[in-house]
């Protein structure tokens, strides 16, 4: 079982805000990792948002591979993060030597906006494959103002090595969604731990994907980023990013997609016959199974739903100033004390809720 | 001693033997008259006795005329095993017993190869009872209520098209169809397969009939059926019915003619074509009626006289699978106005995957069901040595097609169909919930429906006589008093129970799994006892 949460604020906040929405919820999950992306950066990084930043964690050697392979693919670095680590004994946590927080400027010949976007996932691809080659570190993200921190260990003991606990002002985002578990179905792999992350789509599940060899069999051959499969959750981020950036369908497409209405109800239905033929042609990327899902989009919006047997839970709330998700309403109860609750959305299976970049809620039923 | 002739034939060369108790027969000849292969008569036998009735010793011999059952020493009229004369028998004095020692395969060439009908005798050995459905939701991932909770148990029949073919354009935050895409239905994955009027009597087709109707009208479960070829009677041509029916064009064209004739006064459109290209039972071979089923009213459906009936083993003037989509799939797309799926029929083969490879890339996007045909499917005739040695098991043969697909990313688009051996241990819905999970979206089924109906042939050389028209249950046979054995509605509400439990069955074994909805390609969910069975299909090995 696991946990997920997300803030979106007004103001950009310290990760220990995501950390005080996750912990009460421990008794779900087993504090066997630390997982978050932030974006929409603050702090450090706020100079850099245009730029593209990339997260990795990894040996000595690994480091000077990714400069090596960077210079050559004339990628300039313009500033890097890398944090000093407090190395308290006793802390849970299997660190690695190095994670690199690092914004580059893009080679010069490449422009577009497009090309730049596949710059960016190709060189994470290359980055990702020569370092499991090797093995020697991982890269998580390598993308404008998105920064992603995994770990293995005490979600706890790994916000202290990271000062996390700190509020320094080094690391501040309007949105950051955070999981607190490694993926403990299999062995432990650090980069099956969820959130997932694609060309500026951020996807955190809870629950579990039983058309995972179904959907992962299809998506392999769909996108070239669509790799690893560690994880069944990274099924529902490669359908959320080829739903909205490959074949750029509306949002409201997701849903039908992932958890189709039944053939009886889509009989009933006006647009009947766009939604059999998206039922019928993507019919690997159906999602059965209990989950709900969180997701970051590349225009900063954040949203959530939940499957359509409604075996998973999630609870929207906020204050006007900051919108929490989360599955378990505990969490948000300690970051957002005074909110009005009755306001609080518990969507339904067939509900989608979208919260824009002014913090309002949009929700509409599949 | 009496010279014996050993080229003549004897009652022990014969694959079933009768087993007669005299004492108990009270000669009412109920057996010999329910015996449609005439393979017992009454006879009159000799028998002497000694007997003695007074008080003291006074043995007298006395000669006896009895009347007495005697199996005939005849291949032409050899017992079939079929038992219709021990269902009959009012004091259990008969019955058939299997012959171990029989020599009929050796015997009986003398006229030309053996013929007859049912399924491998040879080859029916059972790949899919190797396979368990092994990976059970539990904990974390729980399992669904197969009674509580609702399933989406339908599959496609028809051309899928890949996600970036759809006509589809963005109009504010909705999606607007450009254009019509190819005709797809959403089936029920059990299809009732081909098997013609003239293989089957005509009542017993009605009942096939008369069950899919009901399963459609009254239990919501939309049953296609296939009307084998041959034709369909043009009242049913005619009527709203012909939703439910998948019209069957094999090589001999039968019927077509009266098809065609009808279609001015189509009320609907009928669920699908399918084109027939080989069969299972008998690949490479073409259809067979024997002369002795070809009775009126089948001459009248197919427009033909009295004859034997074969139809080529290929359709001519098809040389390449090409041709085949251009020809006949554009032609019976176009003769539908493009507005019912259009399917083809193989017997599964060491080619199937190159054919299914050829119908994907065609670029008219025009075939709407690839059906694979295994050797363990029946046929109404076919000489032996093609149902026994030839032909092709399914269960690897859906898997390696729906592989390829996934190789190549276009798995789902031409939906796969698999049949030959569904039920053939009276479980249709393991098999097909086992085959769905190998890739296929849904499966055929003839043999286990005239099962249902009252045939009591098997893979163990019982009865097999479907070639003969002495079909001793009225199912396969145009001879009206024969036919009289068959209880139509009772027949179609057997076949309407066994789909009820069938769809049930199947979501005691999608629950467990977790799913809602069909679970095409989940062989992850499928474990095999049978090392070499899990190999070859890409499944986990358990012991
Ligand atoms: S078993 Fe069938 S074929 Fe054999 S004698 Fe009896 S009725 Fe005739
Ligand atoms: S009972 Fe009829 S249908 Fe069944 S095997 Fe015998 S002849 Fe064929």
């Amino acid at each position: 079982m696991c946990r997920i949460g997300a803030i979106k604020s007004k103001v950009p906040v310290h990760p220990s805000k995501a950390l005080h929405l996750m912990l009460p919820q421990q008794e779900g999950y087993d504090n066997s990792g630390f997982a978050m992306v932030m974006q929409d950066l603050y702090g450090v990084f706020s100079q850099y948002k245009d730029k593209p930043l990339l997260s990795m964690a990894c040996t000595r050697e690994g480091a000077r591979l990714v400069e090596e392979y960077m210079d050559k693919h004339h990628f300039t670095q313009l500033a890097a993060w890398v944090p000093v680590p407090d190395k308290q004994p006793n802390l849970n946590i299997e660190a690695l030597p190095f994670y690199i927080f690092r914004n580059y400027d893009y080679p010069e010949f490449v422009k577009e906006p497009e090309a730049r976007e596949a710059l960016l996932l190709d060189t994470r691809l290359a980055l990702r494959r020569m370092l499991e080659e090797t093995g020697e570190g991982y890269v998580y993200s390598f993308w404008p103002d998105v920064l992603t921190l995994k770990e293995i260990g005490d979600p706890r003991d790994i916000a202290t090595y990271f000062h996390l606990w700190d509020d320094n002002g080094c690391l501040l985002a309007k949105n950051i969604i955070v999981q607190c578990r490694q993926n403990t179905n299999y062995d432990i792999v650090r980069y099956a731990a969820h959130p997932f992350f694609l060309q500026g789509y951020t996807l955190c599940a809870n629950g579990e994907n039983t058309f995972f060899t179904k959907n992962t069999e299809f998506q392999k051959s769909l996108f070239r980023g669509y790799i690893g499969f560690e994880s069944d959750s990274q099924n529902f981020l490669y359908t959320l990013h080829y739903v909205l950036h490959e074949l750029k369908w509306p949002i409201s497409y997701y849903k039908h997609v992932i958890t189709p209405l039944p053939f009886s109800e889509l009989a009933q239905r006006p647009d009947r016959d766009v939604l059999m033929t998206i039922r019928q042609s993507l019919a690997h990327l159906e999602i059965n199974g209990p989950n709900t899902i969180i997701a970051g989009l590349p225009d900063g919006r954040m949203m959530t739903c939940c499957d359509s047997k409604k075996l998973r839970p999630v609870v929207v709330g906020g204050d006007g100033e900051m919108v929490a998700i989360s599955s378990e309403v505990c969490g948000i109860n300690e970051i957002l004390p005074n909110r009005d609750t009755s306001k609080d959305i518990y969507p339904n299976e067939r509900e989608v809720v979208v919260i824009n970049q002014d913090l309002e809620v949009e929700r509409w039923k599949q | 001693m009496e010279t014996i002739k050993v080229q003549d034939v004897a009652v022990n060369d014969l694959p079933w033997r009768i087993e007669y108790h005299a004492e108990r027969c009270t000669r009412c000849g109920s057996c010999v008259a329910s015996c449609s292969f005439n393979a017992i008569e009454v006879v009159v036998q000799r028998q002497s006795m000694t007997v003695s009735e007074q008080n003291q010793p006074s043995p007298v011999r006395r000669q006896l005329a009895l009347a007495i059952i005697k199996q005939k020493k005849d291949l032409a009229y050899m017992c079939r095993g079929c038992g219709m004369c021990e269902r009959v028998c009012p004091n259990n004095a008969i019955r058939p017993v299997r012959n171990p020692d029989d020599r009929k395969a050796l015997l009986s060439r003398d006229n030309g190869p053996i013929k007859r009908g049912g399924r491998t005798n040879l080859n029916a050995q059972r790949t899919l009872d190797s396979i368990i459905v092994g990976r059970i939701s539990q904990m974390t991932d729980p399992a669904l209520d197969s009674v509580r909770h609702t399933f989406d148990i339908r599959a496609p029949f028809g051309r899928v098209l890949s996600p970036r073919e759809l006509p589809l354009t963005v109009s504010g935050d909705k999606l607007e169809m450009a254009h019509r895409t190819p005709p797809v239905r959403w089936i029920y994955p059990l299809i009732f397969s081909d098997m013609s009027i003239g293989a089957l009597s005509t009542r017993a087709w009605e009942a096939v009939a008369l069950a899919t109707a009901y399963l459609n009208e009254k239990c919501n479960l939309p049953v296609r059926m296939s009307s084998g070829e041959g034709g369909m009677p043009v009242k049913l041509l005619e009527s709203e019915y012909l939703k439910y029916f998948i019209i069957q064009i094999a090589s001999g064209h039968f019927g077509w003619n009266r098809i065609i004739k009808a279609m001015p006064h189509m009320v609907t459109d009928p669920g699908g074509i399918l084109i027939k290209i080989g069969q299972g039972a008998k690949p490479g071979d073409g259809g067979l009626l024997p002369e002795a089923k070809v009775a009126e009213h089948v001459q009248a459906i197919r427009g033909v006289p009295k004859a034997t009936l074969s139809s080529p083993p290929n359709h001519q003037g098809l040389y390449s699978i090409e041709e085949s989509v251009q020809k006949m799939h554009l032609s019976l797309n176009a003769a539908f106005g493009f507005r019912v799926p259009v399917a083809v029929k193989c017997a599964a083969s060491a080619t199937s995957v190159a054919v299914y490879h050829n119908l994907l890339r065609d670029p008219y996007k025009i075939c709407g069901g690839f059906f694979i045909d295994g050797i363990q499917g029946g046929t109404g005739a076919a000489a032996e040595v093609s149902l026994d040695h030839t032909g092709h098991p399914v269960v690897s043969k859906i898997r390696d097609c729906y592989l390829s697909a996934v190789r190549q990313g276009l798995q789902g688009q031409i939906p796969l169909y698999g049949g030959g051996g569904i039920g053939l241990t009276g479980n249709a819905a393991a098999d097909a919930f086992k085959m769905i999970c190998l890739g296929a979206n849904g499966v055929f089924c003839g043999k286990v429906l005239i099962q249902l109906l009252g045939c009591i042939g098997n893979e163990k050389g019982r009865c097999n006589a479907c070639n003969t028209g002495k079909c001793p249950t009225g199912i396969c046979t145009q001879d009206p008093r024969l036919v009289k054995r068959l209880d139509v509605d009772r027949g179609a509400q057997k076949i309407v129970d066994y789909v009820l439990a069938f769809d049930k069955e199947l979501r005691k074994l999608m629950a467990p799994i977790g799913n809602s909805s069909l679970p095409v390609g989940r062989s992850d969910a499928l474990v095999s006892t049978d090392k070499a069975v899990a190999d070859k299909l890409g499944i986990q090995y358990v012991c």
